[in-house]
């Protein structure tokens, strides 16, 4: 499996973002996209995500080797800023919904809460988790699916050391599955990867 | 068919917590009914004849002030950001949204009607009447408001707004009701010819809703 996006050009609130960015990333491998605040790194992932409407002729981003009915927004799990959850629900119910409503090869909501360090909380609220916990619960969401491609927007903020840890050997895990990984950061992921700056006055 | 299934019965959870959005349209709509006859005065035969129109109004208020959260909550948190990649049409996905919300926040104004009914002098083939018209053209104010609500969503404060954009449209809801009511209690008109114009109404906002608040939705991504 391979992702490729070619001369890609990003236009936001008028002003341009970047433009004529390419870049590749296939099976088994990490693609980490740095560069300064503002720089467009989220905009990015938006984009491979289908989030964002490519405007004004913004290139085109490929998968070449995935599914045959699926587009690329339907084999990624996005993790973005906003962590997904609702308030009101239990941990375990916040899992269990986004399982059931994201479609595909689903596993056992318990086991992936156990991954995460947060099965002694399955039946809290998740109005009462620390910022930590709602992102070791948004990691949780991306092992009880499996989607090939996983986006993630500064994934280990709010974790602690040990978390970061956690989410290191969590990545592994999918890309030695032959997952795929594209992932905006300033911290460094712990794990190999190619990176791709964006943003520098060149 | 199981995404859809999870995501009414997580919305309908969600309104029928604390801090859900189920009880306040039933409360509004109770204050507004209650005030209604000390607005009016203590004339029984006024209160008869307006009283189709005071649950209509008041179930038509009622239904549009928790509909604005239909998506602005899911756009806060970044659900959406999940529904609209999710392998189920946004269509299809819309129109769960628009049912689930007319489960826990309409169909409870509809129940409510018998209770309401009392303090307007209605008889219970009046009530009866409001409760069934009621019960037929809900569904049409959520399905159109729903488009309101897809709108809203890219705009902060949309609140205001969708009650400006969803009012007009839910106009003819209103006449065909209280017109539909009125024939059951007085006639001369026939009950079923309003009745099924309130009906297709209905039907229609079903078939438009859910591909306009799509499209919207869609147009509004950033």
């Amino acid at each position: 499996m391979r992702l490729c996006g070619r001369g890609i050009r990003c236009v936001r609130g008028g002003r341009e973002v970047f433009s004529a960015l390419d870049f590749e990333a296939s099976s088994g491998a990490a693609l980490a996209v740095t560069g300064p605040n503002g720089s467009g790194k989220t905009s990015l992932l938006r984009l491979i995500a289908g989030l964002l409407t490519p405007t004004l002729a913004g290139g085109t981003i490929d998968l070449e080797g995935g599914g045959v009915e699926l587009s690329l927004p339907e084999q990624a799990h996005y993790l973005g800023h906003r962590d997904a959850l609702k308030p009101a629900l239990s941990v375990q119910e916040n899992l269990e919904f986004w399982r059931d409503f994201l479609g595909g090869e689903a596993f056992d909501p318990a086991q992936s809460l156990a991954a995460v360090g947060l099965d002694h909380a399955a039946r809290l609220p998740a109005a009462y988790l620390s910022a930590g916990q709602r992102r070791r619960l948004s990691i949780a969401r991306l092992l009880a699916v499996r989607r090939p491609v996983w986006l993630l927007d500064e994934p280990t903020n709010a974790l602690d050391a040990a978390g970061q840890g956690l989410f290191a050997g969590l990545m592994n895990d999918h890309l030695a599955r032959g997952g795929l990984i594209v992932a905006a950061t300033h911290a460094p992921l712990g794990l190999q990867a190619r990176e791709l700056r964006i943003g520098e006055a060149s | 068919m199981t995404a859809l299934a999870a995501l009414i019965r997580r919305d309908i959870r969600i309104a029928l917590r604390v801090g859900g959005g189920a009880l306040i349209g039933v409360l509004f709509f109770l204050t507004v009914v209650v005030l209604m006859p000390f607005a009016v005065g203590p004339d029984l035969a006024l209160l008869t004849r307006l009283g189709p129109a005071i649950l209509w109004l008041g179930a038509l208020l009622a239904s549009l002030l928790t509909l604005d959260r239909l998506f602005m909550a899911d756009h806060e948190d970044g659900s959406l950001d999940l529904i609209v990649m999710s392998r189920t049409p946004l269509e299809l996905t819309c129109a769960a949204k628009a049912l689930a919300h007319w489960l826990a926040a309409g169909l409870p104004l509809v129940i409510a009607t018998p209770v309401l009914g009392l303090l307007l002098n209605l008889d219970a083939t009046a009530t009866s009447a409001v409760a069934l018209t009621l019960l037929a053209g809900t569904p049409a104010l959520t399905f159109t408001g729903m488009i309101g609500a897809a709108l809203a969503v890219t705009l902060h404060r949309g609140g205001l707004l969708l009650a400006v954009l969803v009012l007009p449209l839910s106009i003819p809801v209103l006449i065909f009701g209280v017109a539909a009511s009125e024939a059951a209690i007085t006639g001369p008109v026939s009950f079923g010819a309003p009745f099924s114009i309130l009906c297709a109404l209905s039907l229609i906002s079903f078939v438009i809703g859910p591909f306009a608040a799509a499209a919207s939705l869609r147009q509004g991504l950033d």
